[in-house]
């Protein structure tokens, strides 16, 4: 049986810790509202970009001839996977998953030797670990990125594919659906694929009452072939999912960390409750033996005198 | 009839700018070309420049803008920059500490990446100067 002292420490800390932790649980709070609200307000820009791209697209017939970025490779031999993280841990079971997603993907499509792009510590050290082929690592990315901080991600992105050093790259993100449910995603981000416009990814990003750019309306393009604006618009593309993608990332992080703080806050109060409860017992059981040697000790004498 | 053209200026970062004006003068690839409202359907490519915005009664606006796409429609225009400031918003000593720092750090030559990134933040920040500066110069004459 612990001792009163013993027991008293233990709640005393143990109070401590769940302090820490509630104060962890509000900055993660309110750090996952401001990287919700930057996640939203990129959604004209990205809106309005698809909206353009599928005109221009629509303009020129076929897709894949029109544009390095959007050409459909062959054969796909070399595949890097942009892998986005977090710095810290402490977030439940949020680096994990995204992991896990990474590694079970490279398992399945037999894609072992992909080159890896990690964003955030706890992505490289894990593929680290495991002997994986990082080709390059991101990490200390400001909770509040601009697309400067996001550029040379999506250079050496661009460049990779473009030099044809990779056939296809995917990202890996978490996307965040709510406060309580993130999910792990694995997608292509390159080459580009316009049909895909209405996939779920950008569904969230277009608004439902945008009117369409028409087809029927006659544009006037400076420079004259429309395809060179695809050279302005595609790579800002890329830039941007891979933006969007480290907001999603960043939200999902913070509301993993929020749960797994309020969780270790619970527990701390909880387990507050049972050991003061275990220190009273033992306190009354101490008091009740005093007690008894008391009376003993009395009896002993009123029958020795 | 339309006398007022719709002229949104968004970034990847947010949008900064929604508002019926009379006229924008934009500094597109092939030149600084002004749209009035009814203005032909038009989408191009924007260079660094200054982007104006003239609404009568009101003294003009000025953008400084890095580079992007503008897609012209008669009663809407959309600039889609890959950045955006308001002049007014322009620190001056600060955008020219940074443009000198971005100077220094093209002399020092590093790696490739770092090399663009640098000539991209001194073009930017030059930029900055020069609309901030002129700004300042007409508020005080």
């Amino acid at each position: 049986m612990a001792s009163l002292q013993d027991i008293k420490r233990r709640i005393k800390s143990i109070t401590n810790i769940g302090k820490v932790t509630r104060a962890m649980q509000m900055v993660a709070a309110s750090k996952m509202r401001r990287a919700q609200e930057q996640a939203i307000a990129s959604r004209p820009y990205a809106a309005k970009s698809w909206e353009i791209l599928t005109h221009l697209v629509e303009q020129a017939g076929d897709v894949s001839q029109l544009h390095p970025l959007l050409m459909q490779p062959e054969k796909v031999e070399k595949v890097a996977i942009l892998l986005i993280t977090s710095d810290k841990g402490l977030a439940g079971g949020y680096n994990g998953n995204t992991i896990r997603k990474t590694t079970a993907f490279m398992q399945d499509s037999n894609h072992q030797e992909a080159s890896l792009i990690t964003v955030g510590r706890k992505g490289r050290d894990f593929m680290v670990r495991y002997g994986r082929n990082v080709v390059a690592e991101f990490s200390e990315i400001p909770a509040r990125p601009s697309t400067l901080d996001i550029a040379p991600i999506s250079h050496i992105v661009i460049d990779g594919f473009l030099s044809g050093e990779y056939d296809e790259v995917y990202i890996a993100y978490t996307d965040f659906v709510n406060t309580l449910v993130q999910e792990p995603t694995l997608r292509l981000l390159l080459p580009i694929q316009p049909g895909q416009v209405d996939s779920k990814v950008m569904e969230k990003y277009l608004a439902k009452d945008e009117k369409p750019l028409s087809s029927g309306s006659v544009y006037t393009y400076e420079p004259d072939d429309p395809t060179k604006l695809l050279d302005t618009i595609l790579p800002r593309l890329t830039e941007l999912q891979i933006y969007q993608a480290y907001l999603e990332s960043r939200a999902s992080e913070e509301s993993a960390r929020m749960i797994a703080m309020r969780n270790a806050t619970e527990s701390a109060n909880e387990l507050v409750g049972d050991l003061t409860l275990t220190y009273n017992r033992v306190r009354q059981e101490s008091i009740t033996s005093e007690m008894l040697d008391i009376a003993g000790g009395a009896e002993a004498l009123a029958q020795a005198s | 009839m339309v006398s007022k053209i719709r002229l949104e200026i968004l970034t990847i970062e947010g949008k900064l700018f929604d508002e019926e004006i009379d006229m924008v003068v934009a500094p597109g690839i092939e030149g600084v070309f002004g749209v009035l409202p009814n203005h032909a359907p038009l989408l191009t490519t924007l260079n660094y420049g200054e982007l104006q915005v003239k609404r009568s009664g009101q003294p003009d606006e000025f953008f400084a803008i890095g580079g992007g796409f503008i897609e012209v429609r008669p009663d809407h225009v959309v600039v889609m920059a890959d950045s955006a400031e308001r002049a007014d918003e322009i620190d001056v000593s600060r955008a020219e500490e940074s443009r000198l720092r971005a100077q220094s750090s093209l002399e020092k030559r590093g790696e490739t990446i770092e090399f663009e990134k640098a000539q991209d933040s001194l073009k930017r920040s030059a930029l900055r100067v020069k609309i901030a500066k002129r700004r300042g110069r007409r508020s005080r004459g």
